[in-house]
C-alpha cells in the first residue's frame, strides 16, 4: 500500500513538472502583459473590441455546431450502420483533415468571389450587369468562415466520435433495442451521452482552432478578437497588450471548460467489458442508403475533392515558375518537424493522461487541464511566449560558456529545430492529451486494481495493460499532430532557423506575394503529405477496432 | 533515440571557413535569391537567411549576435525597430553616396533600398483623368460606392494614413478616412491584385495599390485583362506629391559580421543590384541614374505632369512618417474601417 502511495507521488511530481515546462510560455506572457505600461483596453473596448467580440461569438457558435453535426452525425453513420460504400466513405470522411483552414479559404475566395469564375459564369448566363443586379451569398464574412472552417474541421470530431461509438459496449444498445427503443433513441439516449466526453473535446478543439485563427480570418475580411492581438501586436508594437489580450482570451477558454466539465461532474463513461464487443450495424436501405451516401459525400466534396482539383489545375499551370528545387527539403523539414512532434506528442500525452488518471489530487487535475490550453493560443503567441525563456536560457548557458571556457554556444534551443518543436508541442499537445485522456475514460479504474494485485507497479500496468487498450486512440493523437504540425504557419514564420523552410511557409511566401498559383504545389504537397498518415491510421484504426481483439 | 540524434546532429556548432553574413529578412526568397546569388559570387561571402514575415523586433531583442543585418518593407517597420534601439549606425560611404539623403535615416541606422508609390488604380473605361486628384479628394461624395481598397491594416495603407496625419493632422485624416470608409462599394478585403480584378470585373472603379503589382499582372496571360484595364494615376501631383514607402536595410546592433553586413548594403545599394531591383522586381530604384523599367515607364501616361513614369514624390521625411503609425491605426479602430 505504501509502495503504491510512494508511486503515485512521484507520478504527481513529474506531471507537475511536465505541466510546468508548458506552462512557461504562459508564465512568460503573464510577464510580458505585467511590463505593460500603456492601458489599451479602454480604446479597444470603445471602438472595435464589441465587433470583434460578435464576431467570435458567432465563428464559436456555428463551427461549434457545423462541426458537432457533421462530425457526430458521420461518426455514427460509419460506425453503427452499414450502406453501400461505407467502407469508402469511412477514410474518405478524414481527407478534409489534410487541408490547412487558410489554404482551403484562399481557394473558395478565389472560387466564389464577385470577380471569381462562379459568380461571373452566373453573370453572363443570366445577364446581370453588377452585383446590384443580384443576390449572392458573401464569402467573405462570417458565415463562409463557418461554412469553411466547419468542412476542414469536423474530421476532429468525427475521429474522436467514431472512436468513442466503437468502443462502446454493444450490450447496452442491445439493451436498448430489447426495451424497444427505436434506432434514433438508442443513438441519443445511449450512444451519444456516452460518446459526451470524444465529442466534447473534438468540437472543443475545433473551437479553440477557430478563436486562434488569424490567417484565415483575413482572407474572410473577418475580424475576431486575435485580429485586435495581431493589429495590437504587429500594428502598434505592444506586445504587452498584446499578451494581455492573449490571456483575457485564454481565461475565457479556462471558464469554457470548467463549465462542460462542470456539468457532468457526477457522470462516469467507462464500462467494463470494452474488449470483447462486436456491434451489429443497423443496415440501410433504399432512401435513407442514398441519404447516409450524400450525407458523407458532401463534406468530402466541398472540403477536399473540389478544392484539391482546384490546386491541382493551377499547380499544373504554373510549376514552371517556382524554384523547385527547394522542393524536397521543404517537404523533408515539414515532415521531421511533424515525425518529431507527433512521437514526442503521443509520447508526452499518455503520459500526463496517466499522471492526472493517477492523481487523487485536484490540482493536480486542474494543472494538466491548463496544458491544453496552448491549442486556443494564436500561433504567435505562443511563438512569443516560446521564444522568451528559451533565448534567456540560450543567452545565459552563452554568456556562463564564454566566461568560464571561452567558447560561444550561440543560440542551443531558441536557434534550432528544438524551440520549433516545443512551440509545437505547446499548441498540439491538447490533441495528443485530449486523445489519450478520453481514451483512457473508457478504461475502467478495475483494471488499474486488478494489475496491481498482480504485483504490478503503475508504469508497468501502463504498459502492459493501458497501452495496448488505448492503442486507437494513441494513433488518433500521433495523427491529429502530425497534421497540425504539418499546417501550421505562423509559429513556424517567427521561430523557424536560418536556411530553413517549410512546405507552409513556402506555400505563405508565395501567397503573400500574391501569386495563389505559385503557391498551390506547396500547397498541395502539404496536403498529400498529410494524406498518408490519414489513411495509415485509419487503417489502424480499423485493425484495432473491437472485433480484432477478439483474437488477440 | 532516433529522435535524440536527429536534435543532436543540429546541435553540431557549424565551423565556419569562409566569411559569412546572418540575414533576416523579411522579403520573400524568391525576390531576394537572386540578389544573394550575384553577392555571394562577387564577395565570396556566404549568406545565411531566415525569412520572417512578423515579430522580427522580438526575434533581433532576444537573440542578439544571430542577425547581422535585417532587410524589411515598410518604413513603420524600420522606424520602429530603430527606436529600440536594435540596429547600429551604417557608416558607410559607399551607401551614403549611393543613396540620396531622404532615403536614408538621419542618424544612419537604417537606408532605404527602393522606393514604391502608393498609387490610384482607376477603371480606364469608367473614370475620366479629370476625376482623379488627390488623395483627400477620395473622400468626396462623388466616389460613393465607387472605392475598393484592402484592410485598412495592411501596412502601407497605414502608412498612407500616417502620411495624411503627418499633412493635415489627426482630426483631419480621421475625418478623411470616416469619408473614405463612407465610399467603399465592399467591405475591405483582398490584396492588391484583387483591388485590380475588382475594378476589372466592375465591382468599383478606383482603388488603392502599389505599382509593382500592376506589371507582374502584365506579365501573365491569366491577369493581363486585369491590369490592362486598370490606369496608374499619381496623386497630389499639384502639392505635396505620391506618398513613398520603402523597402530598406540595416545592420543590427549587436552584428558579429559588421564589415560583411555593410558590404550587403552596399552591394544591394549598388548599380547591379539597383538595375535588377528596377528590371526584375519592377520597383522604383534609389539610386538615381537608375533606369526605370519599359513598363513603369508607361504608367502614369496621359497624366499631367508625369512624364515617362517620372512623378512628383512627396519629400516628407520617411521617419516621421513612421512615427504616426500608433495614432493612425488608433484612427482606423475609432471609425472601424474593416467592418
Amino acid at each position: 500500500m505504501s509502495s503504491s502511495l510512494k508511486i503515485s507521488g512521484s507520478w504527481n511530481i513529474f506531471t507537475l513538472a511536465l505541466v510546468t515546462l508548458f506552462a512557461l510560455p504562459i508564465i512568460s506572457l503573464i510577464i510580458t502583459a505585467g511590463s505593460g505600461v500603456e492601458n489599451v483596453w479602454g480604446h479597444l473596448l470603445s471602438t472595435v473590441m464589441p465587433g470583434y467580440l460578435e464576431n467570435t461569438f458567432w465563428l464559436m457558435l456555428g463551427v461549434g455546431s457545423g462541426t458537432l453535426l457533421l462530425g457526430v452525425s458521420s461518426g455514427w453513420l460509419i460506425s453503427m450502420t452499414e450502406f453501400p460504400g461505407r467502407r469508402v466513405m469511412e477514410w474518405a470522411l478524414l481527407l478534409p483533415l489534410a487541408f490547412p483552414g487558410y489554404i482551403i479559404a484562399m481557394v473558395y475566395v478565389e472560387l466564389l468571389e464577385y470577380s471569381g469564375p462562379v459568380q461571373s459564369q452566373l453573370r453572363l448566363w443570366f445577364g446581370w450587369k453588377n452585383f446590384q443586379d443580384y443576390w449572392f451569398p458573401p464569402i467573405a464574412s462570417v458565415g463562409g468562415a463557418i461554412t469553411l472552417l466547419s468542412l476542414v474541421l469536423y474530421p476532429y470530431v468525427y475521429l474522436l466520435a467514431r472512436t468513442a461509438f466503437l468502443q462502446q459496449p454493444a450490450a447496452l444498445l442491445e439493451a436498448g433495442r430489447m426495451l424497444g427503443k427505436s434506432v434514433r433513441n438508442s443513438f441519443l439516449n445511449i450512444a451519444l451521452p456516452l460518446a459526451r466526453p470524444a465529442i466534447v473535446i473534438g468540437v472543443s478543439l475545433a473551437m479553440m482552432e477557430t478563436l486562434a485563427d488569424f490567417g484565415t480570418m483575413q482572407l474572410f475580411a473577418v475580424q475576431t478578437f486575435t485580429t485586435g492581438i495581431y493589429h495590437t501586436w504587429f500594428g502598434t508594437y505592444n506586445a504587452p497588450a498584446a499578451a494581455q489580450l492573449s490571456l483575457s482570451l485564454l481565461l475565457f477558454f479556462c471558464a469554457f471548460i470548467f463549465l462542460e466539465r462542470y456539468s457532468r461532474r457526477q457522470q462516469r463513461f467507462h464500462t467494463k467489458n470494452n474488449i470483447l464487443n462486436v456491434h451489429p450495424r443497423y443496415p440501410l436501405s433504399g432512401i435513407r442508403a442514398l441519404t447516409a451516401i450524400t450525407f458523407c459525400l458532401l463534406p468530402v466534396i466541398f472540403g477536399f475533392a473540389l478544392p484539391a482539383g482546384l490546386l491541382v489545375q493551377w499547380a499544373v499551370e504554373s510549376w514552371r515558375y517556382v524554384l523547385l528545387d527547394r522542393f524536397f527539403s521543404d517537404a523533408g523539414n515539414s515532415l521531421l518537424l511533424a515525425c518529431l512532434t507527433a512521437f514526442l506528442g503521443v509520447f508526452l500525452g499518455i503520459l500526463l493522461a496517466y499522471g492526472t488518471r493517477l492523481s487523487k489530487r485536484r490540482r493536480v487535475h486542474w494543472a494538466a487541464r491548463l496544458v491544453s490550453l496552448g491549442y486556443a493560443f494564436p500561433g504567435p503567441v505562443v511563438a512569443l511566449g516560446v521564444l522568451l525563456p528559451f533565448a534567456w536560457f540560450d543567452r545565459t548557458i552563452d554568456a556562463w560558456l564564454q566566461r568560464t571556457v571561452g567558447i560561444s554556444s550561440g543560440y542551443l534551443l531558441s536557434g534550432t529545430i528544438f524551440i520549433l518543436v516545443f512551440a509545437y508541442l505547446v499548441r498540439f499537445l491538447a490533441l495528443a492529451f485530449g486523445a489519450a485522456e478520453s481514451g483512457f475514460e473508457r478504461i475502467t479504474p478495475q483494471m488499474e486494481d486488478a494489475s496491481r494485485s498482480l504485483g504490478k507497479n503503475n508504469l508497468q500496468t501502463l504498459k502492459r495493460v493501458h497501452v495496448p487498450l488505448l492503442r486507437g486512440s494513441m494513433l488518433a493523437a500521433g495523427l491529429l499532430v502530425f497534421v497540425d504540425v504539418m499546417k501550421e504557419l505562423p509559429a513556424t514564420l517567427m521561430l523557424q532557423p536560418f536556411n530553413f523552410s517549410t512546405l507552409a511557409t513556402r506555400a505563405y511566401s508565395y501567397a503573400t506575394e500574391e501569386l495563389l498559383k505559385e503557391a498551390s504545389l506547396w500547397c498541395l504537397m502539404i496536403v498529400a503529405v498529410g494524406l498518408f498518415p490519414v489513411l495509415y491510421l485509419n487503417r489502424q484504426l480499423r485493425e484495432t477496432s473491437p472485433l480484432h481483439y477478439k483474437e488477440i | 533515440m532516433l529522435t535524440l540524434i536527429c536534435v543532436s546532429l543540429l546541435w553540431v556548432p557549424q565551423v565556419v571557413l569562409s566569411a559569412e553574413v546572418n540575414i533576416l529578412s523579411e522579403r520573400q526568397e524568391f525576390l531576394l535569391r537572386p540578389f544573394l546569388d550575384v553577392f555571394q559570387e562577387q564577395t565570396g561571402i556566404k549568406a545565411n537567411v531566415v525569412y520572417l514575415k512578423k515579430g522580427s523586433l522580438e526575434r533581433l531583442k532576444q537573440q542578439p549576435g544571430a542577425v547581422d543585418a535585417l532587410l524589411t518593407v515598410d518604413i513603420a517597420n524600420l522606424t520602429a525597430i530603430a527606436d529600440a534601439g536594435l540596429f547600429q549606425p551604417i557608416n558607410s560611404s559607399v551607401i551614403n553616396k549611393n543613396v540620396p539623403s531622404k532615403y536614408r535615416n538621419p542618424d544612419g541606422l537604417w537606408t532605404a533600398l527602393t522606393a514604391r508609390a502608393r498609387v490610384i488604380y482607376y477603371s480606364r473605361e469608367r473614370v475620366k483623368l479629370n476625376e482623379l486628384s488627390t488623395y483627400k479628394a477620395l473622400a468626396d461624395a462623388k466616389f460613393a460606392n465607387r472605392i475598393c481598397t484592402r484592410s485598412g491594416y495592411n501596412k502601407y495603407n497605414v502608412a498612407l494614413i500616417s502620411s495624411m496625419i503627418a499633412e493635415h493632422g489627426v482630426a483631419e485624416a480621421k475625418k478623411w478616412l470616416q469619408g473614405l470608409k463612407n465610399n467603399l462599394a465592399r467591405k475591405p478585403q483582398g490584396n492588391d491584385r484583387g483591388q485590380v480584378k475588382a475594378i476589372y470585373q466592375g465591382q468599383c472603379d478606383v482603388a488603392i495599390g502599389n505599382t509593382y503589382y500592376m506589371v507582374k499582372m502584365l506579365e501573365r496571360d491569366d491577369q493581363r485583362p486585369w491590369a490592362a484595364s486598370v490606369g496608374i494615376f499619381f496623386p497630389n501631383q499639384n502639392n505635396r506629391g505620391t506618398h513613398m514607402n520603402v523597402s530598406g536595410g540595416a545592420v543590427t546592433k549587436s552584428a558579429v559580421n559588421k564589415k560583411e553586413a555593410v558590404r550587403l548594403l552596399e552591394f544591394l545599394s549598388g548599380d547591379l543590384a539597383q538595375f535588377m531591383y528596377a528590371q526584375v522586381n519592377h520597383e522604383y530604384p534609389v539610386k538615381s541614374g537608375v533606369q526605370y523599367s519599359g513598363i513603369v515607364k508607361s504608367f502614369g501616361s496621359g497624366q499631367e505632369g508625369v512624364k515617362k513614369g517620372v512623378f512628383k514624390q512627396d519629400k516628407r521625411n520617411l521617419s516621421e512618417i513612421g512615427s504616426y503609425r500608433k495614432k493612425a491605426i488608433q484612427i482606423l479602430d475609432e471609425v472601424n474601417y474593416d467592418k
